[in-house]
């Protein structure tokens, strides 16, 4: 089956400082995967290549089969991969109405037109609520962006990234400052709009990777030094050491 | 065609470190504060007032110390009072001041001044030919203007990279978050350097007014240029502000003094004569004509091709 | 991601069917209120002045496509409007020839398509980039037109510019327009036009992206659209809109030269679409009246009106970037709930007070333009209708009395009208 995401030998560096140091990786479509790794890893950046924000100094990126390597971030989003953002990145002066549209335009086909008025499409206005409504935030729809609480924010965050109904889904630390109930709400958002998709995910909080992934990449270094199940990537003395520093006794 | 030569570099020289002077400033305002000063060329206008009426009570001598300083102070000013607000509504809310800032200071000259040109002259102690080549003299007040600019960008080198107040200036050139966080007062350093830019472009035109007439659209008429040197050399780059202006300024001088039109030079390369009238505008332009385009389509070009510039590091 | 230049209003997604009347209520009364107009202010000034006006609303909103929908600041924006001008004056000037049937009303057509055939080629490469390097670019591209007027003088007159005669072209149902009310008619109806297609353009997929490409230009790419393309449509239509106004330009003054091209002219409509507030769509339409109507009025009684009207923009930018709209509309929330009345007392105090202080700064600034332009002998000028002698130190103690008076009182008003707006402001239900 071919891999919604394969990353071949892929470096980058800053300048003189590499910071990927070649990563192999495959994402099974369909799948949930989590990303984890210590601070510094590269998981940002790893992302950041994968949709084009930056080039890769070496190696190749395929989406579904298609070599994606060197495209700008809309030609890869157009092919299906949407991402979200560790540090918010909403547009704050537009409503959350406006902000989820946004995320619904292209993929509804609409382009850069200027004969179609947004206030009479329904597919459009249809397709916007229906993820208003997922996120909880139908309420909020007239709000600027930017006067959400930090929560909201970050469930729109989300939510501009699904709203295209791209079926590879990268989440950049969703749950980041999130109270217990909070992240709890998040998690059971991702499962929901990430059904039946491929979903990969940079995470820091353990108990939402081994609630919600099916596997675990770990990046250490710029390098991927394991991809298996949760439970043998819990048990790995590799990812224990690189975490902790010392190998641990089983449990 | 060698007097035409000689002169031109020599003129080409004077202009383009007048244009250092006032370009200097500005990339320096740039490079710290991110913000591209419209008002810039208002501040060389300033000067050039300022000392014309100094000179009338005081001479010409006081008046090139103490104008440039009165600009300075006002320069910062208008930071303290009215960019510094701005700053938080971003660049673009700066650019929109900056401007407002040029279009007052120009009517408030013509409110205090008067519309006409003032005689602004040639101080006499200055005012013999230096010497005599090729059957024309080269005044010696260009050998003036020509040593108080590098003078000063030899002043401003060393300051930079051998003071600690000039290194504090680097550092706050590109990392102005960390160098707040060391401890030292960034708002009053980015006062000082807006300060001393604005000091800087009113010494210019201190020097400049007796040559290049001292009336209110002065400041329009320089203003575009410096824009351009600033981005083809690169924004916050002070040696692209030197290539560039020393480039422009021998380009232009040069371009004005060649009397040849496009279509001799097309002739000349071979290509034969088109005499159809759709091409006629284009054929008889000279390149006197085309001098004034010159540093625009200059602009364009670079500003397509390599937007950071010719040496800067930063595209805004 | 620094901050805009202004509050932003909010986004309210728009129901369709059982509102479109109340839609549409706008534009009717609009329409009704131009339509009216030169029968209710009959004198003689009043038609031209309009004119003037409605040309310079279409520019702005044309502009404010750029500025406030699209975020980019352009210093070369009349470059679009002057050579949609010079195309729409050539053109009439070959209908009157004969070669070509052109007919008045259409005239603004062909300067619309000949802006928007210049925001195309100079487009290409001034949108690759925002901010300051787009600002830059058009400041170039500014000059360079202007530059280039003189070299290629056959299309631009050279120093006299190009005359054109809108008695000579063909007419179109028996309509003629040698009359400025008639001309004003014909504006009147363009402006509906331009403006009723502007705001449609600002309801599309691409002028909602402009609004977010403006806002996070990083994340619009990541939705899947360029912002460069974004950007290069906005400016496009930018480009036609302008060059409509260009040409109504060329029918109502039969004139066009460099000058409207020049950074004046870009200069003009940053200034007044900036004062009536770029975050609204009336925002530019306010600006262009007030600009226009000071531009026309003040220059009959001063020589200084360019300064103020600087003044008027430096507050603005510092004080009120929202403008005269968004000053306007943060009183929504008093109109809704219906406390406006509270606030008359106080700001009419605060406005008085601030009158008397206005009125002894222009006293002062007028006496010194008449004591340095040196350009008369006389010993006396008429100022606010009194006549003062400015040579003498008396007005020059008086004016300088109400300025202070005036500023001291606005220490005092101020707040309290400040104070009035927040409680008037309040929302329901806490006392």
């Amino acid at each position: 089956m071919t891999p919604a995401i394969a990353l071949v030998d892929v470096h980058k560096a800053f300048g003189a400082t590499p910071i990927i140091r070649g990563v192999n990786l495959e994402i099974e479509p369909g799948t949930r995967q989590a990303l984890i790794g210590p601070n510094g890893a590269g998981k940002s950046t790893l992302f950041n290549l994968m949709t084009g924000k930056y080039p890769v100094s070496s190696g190749r990126i395929r989406l579904k089969g298609e070599d994606v390597t060197g495209r700008r971030p809309y030609e890869i989003n157009r092919r299906g991969l949407s991402r979200s953002f560790q540090v918010t990145n909403i547009f704050p002066w537009l409503s959350v109405f406006e902000n989820v549209r946004c995320g619904v335009l292209w993929s509804l086909g609409y382009r850069y037109s200027f004969w179609h008025r947004v206030d009479n499409a329904r597919d459009v206005q249809a397709r916007t609520e229906a993820v208003l409504e997922q996120l909880n935030l139908a309420g909020r729809r007239h709000v600027p962006a930017g006067v959400l609480s930090y929560a909201e924010q970050r469930a729109l965050e989300i939510g501009i990234t699904i709203a295209g109904g791209a079926d590879v889904i990268l989440l950049d630390e969703p749950t980041s400052g999130m109270s217990r109930s909070e992240t709890e709400h998040v998690v059971q958002l991702i499962r929901e709009v990430t059904a039946g998709k491929t979903l990969l995910m940079v995470e820091h909080d353990m108990g939402v990777v081994f609630d919600l992934a099916d596997r675990i990449a770990v990046l250490v270094y710029g390098e991927v030094i394991a991809h298996d199940t949760p439970e043998r990537i819990r048990a790995s003395a590799a990812v224990q050491e690189a975490y902790l520093g010392v190998p641990q006794p089983a449990a | 065609m060698l007097q035409i030569a000689f002169f031109s570099v020599l003129n080409g020289l004077v202009y383009g470190m007048l244009l250092f002077m006032l370009s200097s400033g500005l990339t320096l305002i740039f490079g710290m504060m991110g913000v591209l000063n419209f008002a810039h060329a208002g501040f060389y206008m300033l000067g050039a007032y300022f000392a014309y009426t100094m000179g009338l009570y005081l001479g010409f001598w006081p008046a090139l110390v103490l104008a440039p300083l009165l600009v300075g102070l006002a320069g910062a000013l208008v930071e303290r009072c009215g960019l510094r607000r701005v700053h938080r509504f971003g660049h673009v809310a700066e650019l929109i001041f900056t401007f407002g800032v040029a279009l007052v200071i120009e009517e408030a000259v013509a409110l205090l001044w008067g519309r006409p040109a003032k005689t602004y002259e040639v101080p006499t102690l200055l005012d013999f030919p230096l010497f005599r080549v090729f059957g024309s003299s080269f005044p010696a007040y260009k050998a003036f203007m020509l040593l108080v600019a590098v003078a000063i960008f030899l002043f401003i080198f060393a300051i930079l990279t051998r003071t600690r107040a000039g290194l504090i200036i680097q550092a706050s050139l590109t990392h102005p978050g960390m160098v707040a966080m060391l401890g030292h007062n960034v708002p009053r350093v980015f006062m000082v350097v807006f300060g001393i830019g604005s000091a800087l472009a009113g010494l210019a035109g201190v020097i400049a007014g007796p040559v290049l007439g001292t009336f209110p659209g002065m400041a329009q008429v320089l203003g575009s240029i410096v824009f351009v040197v600033v981005v083809i050399g690169g924004l916050g780059s002070l040696t692209g502000a030197f290539v560039a202006s020393l480039l422009i300024g021998i380009v232009q001088t040069f371009a004005v003094a060649l009397d040849v039109s496009v279509g001799n030079v097309l002739m000349a390369a071979g290509v034969p004569s088109a005499a159809s009238a759709a091409l006629h505008d284009v054929w008889k332009v000279t390149i006197a004509q085309v001098a004034p385009i010159m540093p625009f389509l200059l602009l364009i070009v670079v500003l397509m091709v390599r937007p950071t510039g010719l040496f800067g590091t930063r595209e805004s | 991601m620094s901050a805009p230049a202004t509050a932003r209003p909010l986004a309210v997604g728009r129901v369709a069917g059982a509102g479109r009347l109340r839609a549409y209520a706008p534009w009717i009364a609009a329409a009704l209120v131009l339509a009216a107009l030169p029968h209710v202010i009959r004198t003689p000034v009043a038609v031209p002045v309009m004119n003037q006006m409605g040309i310079a609303i279409v520019f702005a909103l044309s502009y404010n496509m750029l500025l406030g929908q699209g975020g980019m600041l352009s210093f070369g924006h009349a470059v679009y409007f002057g050579l949609g001008g010079f195309i729409a004056a050539h053109a009439l000037n070959l209908a009157g020839r004969g070669g070509l049937y052109l007919p008045v009303p259409l005239v603004p057509l062909v300067g619309g398509l000949g802006g928007l055939l210049c925001a195309v080629v100079f487009g290409s490469f001034s949108t690759t980039r925002a901010g300051t390097v787009f600002a830059m670019i058009s400041l170039g591209v500014g000059e360079l037109m202007a530059a280039s007027s003189l070299i290629f003088d056959r299309f631009f007159g050279g120093e006299e510019g190009i005359t054109t005669n809108r008695a000579k072209a063909p007419l179109l149902f028996g309509l003629s327009f040698t009359r400025d009310r008639e001309v004003y008619y014909l504006i009147a109806f363009w402006v509906l036009v331009a403006a009723a297609a502007m705001y449609a353009f600002s309801r599309t997929p691409i002028g909602r992206m402009a609004n977010a490409v403006r806002d996070n230009p990083e994340r619009a790419e990541f939705v899947g659209y360029s912002q460069r393309w974004v950007r290069y449509v906005s400016f496009c239509a930018a480009g036609l809109f302008a060059g409509i106004g260009g040409g109504l330009f060329a029918i109502n003054y039969e004139i066009l030269t460099a000058e409207n091209m020049g950074l004046t002219a870009s200069g003009a409509v940053l200034l007044m679409t900036y004062i009536g507030g770029i975050g609204s769509f009336v925002g530019p339409v306010l600006g262009a009246v007030v600009f226009t109507f000071l531009q026309s009025m003040l220059s009959d009684y001063t020589g200084i009106w360019l300064l103020y009207l600087g003044v008027l923009f430096l507050a603005t930018v510092l004080f009120v970037p929202a403008g005269l709209a968004g000053l306007l509309m943060l009183h929504a929330p008093a109109w809704r709930a219906r406390r406006l009345a509270g606030l008359i007392g106080p700001y009419l105090v605060a406005a008085a007070v601030a009158l008397v202080a206005a009125a002894g700064i222009v006293g002062l600034l007028e006496m010194v333009h008449f004591v340095a332009s040196a350009e008369t002998t006389r010993a006396t000028k008429r100022l606010f209708g009194i006549s003062v002698a400015p040579r003498t130190l008396t007005p020059w103690l008086g004016f300088a009395a109400l300025a202070v008076a005036g500023a001291l009182g606005l220490r005092w008003a101020g707040p309290r009208a400040a104070a009035a707006f927040a409680e008037a402001s309040r929302p329901d239900g806490r006392r």
